[in-house]
């Protein structure tokens, strides 16, 4: 018998196939991103003396076990949380370490020889968040809490960015993360700027063991 | 000037579709590299906390530590929050050397700058948290970051 060629095989169908596998992964694809709250933590140093900070200048936060917030001696809701922390740390009521009192604060300027027991920070730069919890306080609570000081710092940040430079601080840090190789100095000045006028002092306390 | 003059007629000649089936499977070599299917399945109850003031978090210099009540599977090993590092439950001394070998594994460039991500329940005692900084501290990785999940607008 003569040698027949090979039919040649239908190959319209594979793109049908091609495109069923390709829409299952698109499906099941989830390109992970983990974000979260980005923290430093302090170095172990030993035996140094605890520096002297004023109280005015402390901004007490206690979460008990029951999940319950105490802001400097008084009950607080964790929605209000946000307003207490930019109101401490915008009120502007005395002068830096180098003397310089805080010409961009908006706050009340609450101070000490004025308002007495309702005084408040002297500076953004000398304001101080202290934050203690209990063993048995959850976790979620927790992140709460630091997601709202968190808050406190960025609208604080937002509004002198939005003032100084017109855009938000969001946008420039969206901008060098995406020229991170290329540097460029000047954004990288203008966030530290932004950032050394509320610097991030947030000192977090041991839970008791008990 | 006939040689400008079509040679057949009106009709459209049909597409070639020969190229459609590389095309698509491109695509889908594609979309099976990027699929990230878990590696290490934890052992732990791990539903994060939410939260909205969140930055990304950069994964080539991350070391991923779990803690939780451990998961239905393992009951039997109570309902106090645990630690898992890799695959397997360690006690709180273990974290530091888990670090100290993470370290040996990363580039040169990041090795100061290693980032230690919590994947911590929401429902978890906060103190076992406070106990994990604490040998983070001792081990010398200060940065870390609490890993969250989007909040919800409303």
């Amino acid at each position: 018998m003569a040698k027949r060629a090979a039919p040649e095989v239908n190959a319209g169908s594979m793109a049908d196939i091609a495109f069923l596998l390709l829409i299952f992964f698109l499906v099941t694809t989830t390109i992970e991103k983990d974000k979260g709250i980005l923290r430093s933590l302090p170095p172990i140093e030993d035996d140094t003396e605890p520096p002297i900070i004023k109280e005015r200048n402390l901004f007490t936060i206690l979460l008990n076990r029951e999940d319950r917030l105490l802001v400097e001696d008084e009950e607080m809701e964790i929605k209000d949380l946000k307003q207490a922390a930019i109101d401490f740390l915008d009120n502007g009521g005395g002068v830096n370490a180098e003397g310089e009192s805080c010409d961009y604060c908006k706050g009340k300027r609450l101070n000490t020889e004025q308002h007495g027991d309702r005084a408040s920070s002297d500076h953004p730069d000398k304001a101080i968040i202290t934050l203690k919890h209990d063993r048995e306080t959850t976790y979620g609570r927790y992140i709460e809490v630091q997601n709202e000081l968190v808050a406190a710092y960025n609208f604080l940040r937002e509004r002198e960015s939005q003032r100084i430079f017109n855009r938000s601080f969001a946008s420039m840090l969206e901008e060098k993360a995406k020229n991170q190789f290329n540097k460029d100095e000047k954004l990288n000045d203008d966030i530290k700027r932004i950032k050394d006028m509320y610097p991030l002092k947030l000192s977090e306390a041991e839970p008791d063991k008990n | 000037m006939s040689k400008f003059k079509k040679k057949k007629g009106g009709d459209l000649p049909a597409i070639n579709t020969a190229s459609l089936p590389d095309i698509v499977f491109m695509l889908l070599f594609f979309f099976m590299v990027a699929t990230v299917m878990r590696d290490n399945s934890t052992m732990v109850e791990n539903t994060l906390p939410v939260a909205d003031q969140i930055e990304k978090l950069k994964k080539d210099r991350t070391m991923f530590i779990y803690a939780g009540k451990p998961s239905s599977q393992y009951s039997n090993l109570g309902t106090e929050g645990r630690i898992q590092i890799n695959d397997s439950f360690v006690s709180l001394d273990a974290i530091q050397s888990a670090i100290l070998e993470y370290k040996a594994t990363l580039n040169e460039a990041f090795k100061d700058k290693i980032v230690v991500a919590l994947k911590v329940d929401e429902k978890t005692n906060a103190g076992i948290v406070s106990d994990i900084k604490q040998k983070l501290r001792e081990a010398n990785a200060l940065k870390i970051m609490y890993i969250t999940g989007k909040k919800k607008e409303e």
